[in-house]
């Protein structure tokens, strides 16, 4: 009787076992296939007293339904108004056909395309993503993604000194305005191979980098310039020039550039007289929500002259055994799989499901979608602008013109002021504060095409509320 | 054919966009665009049917078995993708503030404490955003608590010859020379050349256990303590954290840091190739190098991001924002839909697969490259002699797999083994599945004893044959170039 | 069976190197390196003028399956490259010793050349390294 009631609490445990397969019958027949008499003899090799015991850290198992119950509690905690913070991840409208398409299983829980033949499906897709980024950056080659903006920055800055022949510097010059975060994260990532950053500071009048300040850092042999364009505070640097000073000095290039600015901003390969070396940024705008922080893509593009310096994935068009087209895998040698410690980066993966969506998007929007976009942003900014300045008398910090983004001067600090607008459900902006002690005051506020006519205005009245909360 | 040959001039998605409007007149002409980029221009029913298209030439988990070896393929929960596309997280802005965002932390904190558990380590952060960024971080962790302890004649690090690529391109990465210590041929490290190889310069060993070679590193106790007493640290590379999920926790093992791929263990889709996660996990020593941003929880309790402030000698940033998020979601997911038991049968039946599947493999003829070992969680067979007597190679049978609706194993990794297959069935195969590749196998060898040609032609039923690899790296084709050459 | 002329030094690491009548010294890698890397698919090729130490990296050779440095055989100038190996890096399949020659230098000391590896004691070393 006793051993009835093991055996019937034995198969209720062995019942409920979420995603693995096997019946009682199948571990019996398996077990006797291996020819042991359990599951434990199968760890014999393991010293016994490294066995662990239960992990009490983790709670018992729920069913899917609990699971998405609590999972929508928590996110539903997290809803709140209307956002007007952008600072490197921008709310745009995704059409509905990105994510129902790219979250087919085919493309969702498919494996890196190492067996080209079974994989021609994202391979042409990826192939599809580099032409398409190429295209609008002017330039002759992209990748198929890096992790995410700021880590192909750091990779440019890496590739930069690798492909920089005119120098043996391992330096890098770069803007001071572009965002805080990208440059913690590169100096993060690079000043470990003794690469080192000096930074440019940014105009007090403009927030870019007048000429008095980089053209102190003539004839100092640095390996390359990065500017960012926009700049962290919306604005736009004279890339034209800065370009042709590096490469007047005999550096390279590296332009970090928002893709979506680029519907209807200059590309990169067209500035100054040859246009900028590397070109990397964060392709998040496109059809890829804000969602925390990531997953996102970051991509990069050079021209062909240094792609062998380039790190990452790269997908090739080639023909097969019957002359067919088909899309493969290329340049690997130069990766760790192969190359180990002398490889250009330690990067295994791109984001693909990332570059699915965002070859999705551009598919959809195309040339005109994308200029459309990218300039309701602009006049959705423009005329937030204009509302401050007729109805709270708040302007810009900086002069000169913007792309979606601006940072407002306010008679208080920033963080309060935000504080006050979030209490009434608006999220206005970034605290500049943050970025520069001398921007306490400043917010960064960003307006896309999702922002309606009543968005806006009801991000002025908040403001107004919040200035006569924190007592102006 | 490519979407840029469906485009038309002057179609168009139109209802995800306004009508034509004037270029922004207060831009300077210098920052204009000069002309269009040449994206294509297609209607939203052609976009829809040439991706959906594109989906089906592709295998995928969902399609087809993937015993792909140290890729751990397991079925990626559609729950847990559900979970994290609920809209509160999929419109939360990394940069909204803590009191908006609390529902969110709660999950990572708890992923945090969790990912502890499994591990037996003492922190985690969960902002490396892939495999290959977790060790990273480990290893730069590694190179600042030498600097810290102003320790600065540490450059050299430890690497089997077995692991994988990263290991090495990771620690030359972080600045250090790389020296490799030879396996032997029972798969352990060999643990005399190790006391010969470590001294003052070594900062550290990196390794994975199981192995890359599909065996448990018996002696891994003595291992750490030879680093240890030479006073390096001890890096685990989590590749293969599945094999061990709920058995052993490497911070038991002696290792003071780790990094885990959430995508492999804790089951989060691939993507096609991404994206990843990869959190590091640290022993006391190094709990104050990780890098930032780390959940942290107040009494109330109330859940906030530690930064620099709070972690004041962090290796630091690694990303614009906190990582991959909706990865770390769906690990949490996972994580709790599994709970304690679950994870505690992960390792086991993942090992009970993998010792069949060889075991059966043997049966067929298959050469075990470690017989008198056993599996972990994968196991390699070798190829060597049907390549020497019958010309067929495990590339050869790769192909051909596919034609069987089989992905093909991890070829020719580890590189030390000789024409391997690296496979490993994960534990969400259930028995029948792993009969057919069985069957599929044996049916393979017995055509190449027959009729090698038709192996070495292989694949016959994709959509392209093999490609010209040759060909592609040559004549770079990276992107269309405009006017499409003619096919 | 790859080819090891008596004329030509070698370093251990696959490179040839041979005297020329005006002191010259011409560089490539062996018949047997070109067998072992495969379809060569790229090269990259030191700068004209460079100054190379003897064993220092001189440039690197790619194949699908690897992609290895190149080292120079002896110290000195780089006074030519190949640059026909740019456009048609398979020459240095089809031509290793000749042909598919990669860089000349301009010798600190010819002496050095002595202290490479005979034809016969790298063929030798080569069958070691290919069991």
């Amino acid at each position: 009787m006793l051993r009835t009631i093991d055996a019937t609490a034995k198969r209720n445990l062995t019942s409920h076992m979420p995603f693995v397969p096997h019946t009682q019958d199948d571990e019996a027949s398996m077990l006797n296939a291996i020819g042991v008499a359990d599951i434990e003899t199968l760890f014999d090799e393991i010293p016994a007293e490294l066995r662990s015991g239960r992990l009490l850290g983790v709670p018992a198992g729920i069913s899917e339904m609990a699971m998405l119950r609590l999972m929508a509690e928590r996110s539903a905690a997290d809803s709140s108004g209307i956002s007007f913070i952008g600072a490197g991840a921008y709310e745009h409208h995704i059409p509905s056909v990105v994510w129902d398409v790219a979250s087919r299983g085919e493309f969702l829980t498919a494996y890196t395309p190492y067996q080209a033949e079974a994989s021609q499906g994202t391979l042409q897709l990826i192939y599809e993503y580099q032409t398409m980024m190429s295209r609008l950056t002017g330039m002759e080659v992209a990748n198929a993604s890096v992790y995410d903006g700021a880590s192909a920055l750091a990779e440019a800055m890496l590739m930069g000194v690798r492909a920089n022949k005119k120098s043996k510097s391992r330096r890098i010059l770069c803007a001071g305005n572009i965002h805080p975060h990208y440059l913690k994260t590169c100096r993060t990532i690079v000043t470990n191979q003794q690469i080192e950053i000096d930074t440019v500071d940014w105009s007090e009048e403009y927030g870019t980098l007048s000429s008095s300040l980089w053209r102190e850092r003539e004839d100092q042999d640095y390996a390359a310039l990065v500017v960012s364009y926009p700049n962290f505070f919306g604005g736009l640097d004279d890339v034209g020039k800065l370009t042709d000073w590096a490469h007047d000095q005999n550096m390279l290039l590296i332009a970090v550039v928002n893709p979506m600015a680029l519907g209807i901003l200059r590309a990169p390969a067209e500035w100054g007289q040859a246009g900028a070396d590397i070109v990397v940024g964060e392709g998040q705008p496109f059809g890829i929500p804000v969602a925390s922080g990531g997953p996102y893509l970051g991509y990069m593009c050079c021209n062909k002259a240094i792609v062998r310096q380039m790190p990452g994935r790269i997908i090739g068009r080639t023909l097969d055994q019957d002359g067919r087209e088909g899309f493969t895998l290329t340049l690997q040698a130069r990766e760790q799989h192969i190359r180990r410690g002398k490889a250009t980066s330690n990067i295994c993966t791109n984001q693909g499901l990332l570059v699915t969506a965002a070859t999705i998007y551009l598919s959809l929007l195309g040339d005109r979608g994308l200029a459309s976009v990218a300039t309701e942003c602009h006049n959705g900014m423009l005329a937030l602008i204009d509302k401050c300045r007729v109805r709270l008398d708040i302007h810009p910090r900086f002069s000169g013109p913007v792309f979606h983004e601006v940072a407002f001067e306010l008679p208080a600090r920033a963080a309060d002021v935000l504080a006050a607008m979030a209490d009434q459900d608006v999220l206005g902006g970034y605290d500049l504060g943050e970025f520069d002690a001398r921007l306490a005051n400043c917010m960064l506020t960003n307006v896309t095409e999702t922002r309606t006519e009543a968005d806006l205005d009801r991000f002025v009245e908040a403001l107004a509320v919040a200035l006569k909360a924190v007592g102006c | 054919m490519l979407i840029f040959d469906h485009s038309s001039k002057g179609r168009g998605a139109t209802a995800q966009f306004g009508p034509p409007m004037e270029p922004a007149s207060d831009l300077p002409a210098e920052h204009l665009r000069s002309s269009p980029a040449g994206l294509p221009e297609v209607s939203e029913l052609q976009v829809v049917r040439h991706f959906t298209n594109l989906s089906r030439r592709n295998f995928s988990i969902d399609t087809q078995f993937y015993p792909l070896g140290s890729c751990t393929m397991k079925y990626n929960p559609r729950g847990a993708h559900r979970a994290a596309s609920q809209p509160g997280f999929l419109n939360r802005h990394p940069l909204a503030p803590e009191a908006q965002s609390q529902g969110f932390l709660a999950c990572l904190w708890e992923l945090q404490e969790y990912l502890k558990d499994v591990t037996g380590m003492k922190a985690v952060s969960l902002t490396p955003m892939a495999g290959a960024q977790g060790e990273f971080a480990g290893v730069a962790m590694i190179r600042a608590y030498h600097q810290r302890n102003g320790d600065d004649g540490r450059t050299e690090i430890l690497i089997p010859d077995a692991a994988h690529g990263t290991n090495p391109a990771t620690a030359v990465m972080c600045g250090f020379k790389v020296r490799e210590v030879p396996v032997t041929r029972e798969g352990d490290v060999d643990i005399n050349a190790l006391r010969a190889a470590v001294g003052p310069q070594t900062a550290g060993l990196m390794m994975t256990n199981p192995s890359t070679c599909g065996v448990f590193e018996r002696r891994i106790q003595e291992i750490a303590g030879v680093v240890h007493e030479a006073g390096g640290l001890l890096y685990y590379d989590g590749a293969n954290l599945n094999a061990i999920l709920g058995q052993v926790k490497p911070g038991d093992m002696g290792f003071d840091v780790l990094h885990m791929n959430l995508h492999k263990t804790f089951a989060t889709p691939h993507g096609g190739g991404g994206p990843g996660s990869g959190p590091v996990g640290v022993g006391q020593r190094l709990i104050d190098f990780l890098p930032t941003p780390v959940v942290g929880r107040e009494p109330g309790p109330r859940f906030r991001w530690l930064d620099e402030q709070d972690i004041p000698h962090t290796i630091g940033r690694l990303s614009a924002f906190m990582g991959n998020a909706g990865i770390l979601l769906r690990a949490y997911a996972y994580a709790r839909l599994l709970g304690r038991d679950g994870m505690y049968r992960v390792g086991r039946y993942a090992t009970l697969n993998a010792n069949y599947m060889a075991r059966q493999l043997e049966k067929k003829g298959f050469t075990l490259a470690y017989p008198d070992r056993r599996a972990t969680h994968e196991f390699i067979i070798t190829l060597a002699k049907e390549n020497r007597e019958l010309g067929v190679s495990a590339m050869d049978f790769a192909k051909r797999l596919l034609d069987y609706g089989f992905h093909a194993p991890t070829t020719y990794f580890p590189l030390l083994i000789p024409e391997c297959l690296l496979i490993e069935p994960t534990e969400t195969e259930c028995r029948e599945e792993i009969d057919r590749f069985i069957e599929a196998m044996g049916a393979i060898l017995e055509e190449a004893r027959t009729d090698p040609d038709l192996v070495r032609g292989s694949p016959y039923t994709m959509p392209v044959k093999r490609l010209d690899d040759v060909k592609a790296a040559r004549d770079l084709d990276l992107a269309l170039i405009d006017p499409r050459p003619a096919p | 069976m790859a080819e090891y002329p008596d004329d030509l030094r070698f370093l251990a690491s696959h490179e040839w190197a041979r005297l020329e009548e005006d002191g010259l010294v011409t560089v490539g890698i062996s018949d047997f390196a070109q067998e072992e890397l495969g379809d060569v698919v790229f090269v990259e090729l030191p700068e004209l003028d460079a100054e190379l130490a003897a064993r220092s990296e001189a440039g690197v050779v790619e194949s699908v399956k690897a992609a290895s440095d190149i080292y120079a055989p002896v110290s000195g100038t780089v006074v030519a490259i190949n640059e026909a190996l740019e456009d048609a890096p398979e020459t240095v399949n089809d031509s290793p010793y000749d042909d598919g020659w990669f860089f000349r230098i301009s010798p600190t000391d010819p002496a050095e050349l002595d202290g490479l590896l005979s034809a016969e004691d790298y063929r030798r070393h080569c069958e070691e390294e290919s069991h």
